[in-house]
């Protein structure tokens, strides 16, 4: 039998002491942190904010007995690029954090997006719209999800243009969402023969009356009014439109981005006939509503599912087979490797079905076209669309050529 | 006279008869908020920051009225006033009423804290993108005055806003009410050594401005979404007004609302990315050649 020193004491003491720290660090090592930024507190709040972290949880829920742990962590970027890059900052820094999904408003995603690159990370956005993601911005640590300005034109503005809607003026958030939306859509406007007439700028956020701008279209005399604004400025904008007659004078309105939580707000009464253009529906197939069922009670009662937190869940679920597949470590260290992966495997999901991810960073799925119901039609509790028409992913999107972006050797 | 309004102003008249009308409309609101916002500065030298909140609040005791207890909006005239006034009343006995014997910054604190709680109270409750709030069938429709389309609900907005606007300053300036309510502002000790209840005035004065901007809730609900950030996006323009127009001034801020509507309205037709600020450069304009305000006394 071996006599036991008081230094062996003291020694075997202090390892013991130090085991939780070390035993914290193999966990932090095997751990990834995952981080939900969008807004929880303003007008794109129902669009994104606790749906879409909902959805992210549930993403993480099942990925639960994979052999690694999921920490999900979430912030309020109050639609404001500077507050947005110095929360992704730290969380990188100060957090541990591997992936950056949304980035809301996007400003912000712009600027989340320079973050995550010089720090090589992860960035899965869902809810932001503008095409320079994947054009002139582009990066090899980003996946654009859900949508951007360029299919939403394509879809719901060509389809105006096509019912004989080829003259128009358009109502646009002063920002560099709604400047691309009116680009992208007058872009097609011109392209399909239409004309685009004039614009007016709304300051954003902080515009609430719109009549006036309405007004100003309606001199123009455009047979449709563009809506490059999105949230509570589009609510806003189309019920002011019906209370000052420009509906009945025959003008459209171009809903150009508007999410089921806008048709929930404003009522079918207002939004029946309008069309608009998302990429998830909670009633469309089996697997859609399969989903639904899944998430239904952890939603805010009263906020429908849309696209955007859609989106949450499906690029959430995309990355973490990611992960599985090469492994917490290497993901850990190289978010671009872990984009490259994401590229390099087909995706298949409940709420966007099959599809992939291009150089780009553009994950491609079908668009659908939807025509809001009237009350009469809507048999439901969230019942609001029918499917109008179904543009394949891959004609869906702007093509590879065309969006400039310096990852895609031309 | 048309040809002569359109070279001189480089737009066409109807367009600009429209904007003029339009700013006066949002003017009515302005007048409203910052009426109340007046009389309570005036009063309890608060600078009442809740007061967003409150107008927000008006809006939404409109909605639950008729969601949950099936009354509609003449009765949420009547009744949401008098709720959220006695919320009012409520906040000022237990907590604004321990900060009059400080500096303003406290007060100003404390109601923006307070603001700041209900809003977040009704964005968790209720979301973000608001409820729907339809026009009342009496007021629905439109007259076509040939320059615009003008909604029948917006012209009952700018009638009823200027109703309770004169009838506010009658009340302050011709009643025997309001000779106390201005002998209290300007030394409340005496007016107390007289006999008047002072501090249950100054509660019912707090209660009665807050009513005021839940008057104005209930006005706006069928306008726009009733939506939680709906006092914020207004409130910060109200100040702005209250300040031009010389702080607890009753004449001054009815008087400046319904200006500056105007000019808000002819700002959206030359320089529309301009309209959210055109208010405060002129404040900054007024603030240094007339510190007190257009109508205030230095």
């Amino acid at each position: 039998m071996t006599e036991i020193s008081r230094r062996s004491v003291l020694a075997a003491g202090a390892g013991f002491g130090a085991m939780p720290f070390s035993q914290a660090r193999a966990q932090a090592a095997n751990t990834i942190k995952i981080a939900l930024l969008c807004d929880f507190s303003g007008t794109y709040r129902d669009v994104t904010g606790p749906n879409e972290l909902a959805c992210v949880r549930q993403a993480a829920a099942e990925f639960a007995n994979r052999g690694f742990n999921i920490e999900v962590v979430y912030a309020d970027n109050q639609n404001r690029a500077d507050v947005g890059s110095n929360v992704t900052r730290a969380w990188f820094d100060r957090d541990g954090v591997d992936v950056v999904v949304d980035g809301g408003a996007s400003s912000v995603a712009l600027a989340v997006n320079d973050v995550v690159r010089d720090k090589n990370k992860v960035f899965l956005n869902s809810s932001s719209a503008t095409s320079d993601l994947t054009g002139r911005a582009c990066s090899p640590n980003l996946v654009h999800w859900t949508y951007d300005t360029f299919m939403l034109a394509k879809s719901t503005g060509g389809a105006t243009v096509r019912a004989g809607g080829d003259s128009w003026y358009f109502i646009t958030a002063d920002y560099a969402f709604g400047h691309a939306l009116e680009r992208d859509t007058a872009n097609f406007v011109r392209a399909a023969g239409g004309q685009v007439l004039g614009q007016a700028r709304t300051p954003f956020p902080g515009t609430t009356d719109f009549s006036a701008f309405l007004l100003q279209a309606q001199a123009a005399r455009p047979k449709v009014i563009g809506l490059a604004n999105a949230g509570s400025d589009t609510i806003n904008c189309i019920k002011q439109a019906s209370e000052f007659g420009l509906i009945r004078r025959g003008i459209k309105l171009a809903s150009l981005l508007m999410f089921m939580p806008d048709v929930h707000s404003l009522g079918l009464a207002t939004t029946q006939g309008l069309i608009c253009t998302e990429t998830f529906y909670w009633d469309l197939n089996d697997r859609t509503r399969a989903f639904t069922r899944r998430v239904q009670s952890e939603l805010q009662p009263n906020v429908p599912l849309c696209m955007n937190h859609a989106g949450g869940y499906a690029s959430v679920v995309h990355y973490l087979k990611a992960v599985a597949d090469m492994g917490v470590a290497r993901a850990k260290a190289n978010g671009a490797e872990v984009v490259a992966r994401m590229k390099a495997m087909p995706c298949d999901d409940d709420c966007f079905g099959p599809g992939r991810i291009r150089e780009d960073g553009r994950k491609l799925h079908p668009a659908y076209l939807f025509e809001v119901k009237t009350p009469a039609e809507s048999t439901g509790r969230y019942d609001y669309y029918k499917l109008l028409q179904t543009t394949a992913g891959d004609e869906a999107f702007r093509p590879l050529a065309e969006g400039n972006c310096p990852l895609v050797r031309g | 006279m048309l040809e002569l309004i359109e070279t001189i102003t480089g737009v066409p008249a109807p367009l600009l008869f429209g904007q003029v009308l339009l700013g006066l409309i949002n003017g009515a609101f302005y007048a409203m908020l910052s009426l109340g916002l007046a009389v309570i500065f005036g009063l309890l030298n608060i600078i009442n920051f809740t007061h967003g909140a409150q107008f927000m609040m008006g809006a939404f005791v409109a909605w639950m009225l008729l969601a949950w207890a099936g009354l509609g909006y003449w009765w949420a005239l009547i009744l949401a006033p008098l709720i959220v006034g006695f919320t009012g009343v409520v906040i000022e006995r237990l907590m604004i009423s321990r900060l009059y014997k400080l500096d303003h910054l406290y007060g100003l604190l404390l109601t923006f804290g307070i603001g700041l709680i209900i809003e977040g109270v009704f964005r968790n409750q209720f979301g973000s993108s608001g409820l729907p709030y339809r026009i009342p069938p009496e007021l629905s429709g439109a007259w076509d005055l040939g320059f615009m389309f003008m909604p029948v609900y917006r012209g009952w907005v700018v009638i009823s806003s200027l109703v309770v606007c004169l009838a506010t300053w009658l009340v302050i300036e011709k009643t025997r009410l309001g000779a106390y309510l201005r002998a209290a502002t300007e030394n409340a000790a005496l007016v107390q050594a007289f006999g008047v209840n002072v501090p249950r005035m100054i509660t019912l004065t707090y209660g009665a401005g807050v009513a005021l901007a839940a008057l104005g809730g209930v006005l706006a609900a069928p306008i726009y979404s009733v939506n939680p950030q709906m006092g914020t996006n207004l409130i910060i323009v109200v100040f702005a007004v209250v300040v031009i127009g010389g702080m607890g001034s009753i004449l001054g801020s009815i008087i400046t609302g319904f200006g500056l509507g105007i000019v808000e309205g002819l700002t959206k037709v030359y320089w529309p990315e301009a309209s959210a600020t055109v208010i405060f450069v002129i404040m900054a304009i007024v603030l240094l050649t007339r510190p007190a305000g257009l109508f205030g006394r230095a």
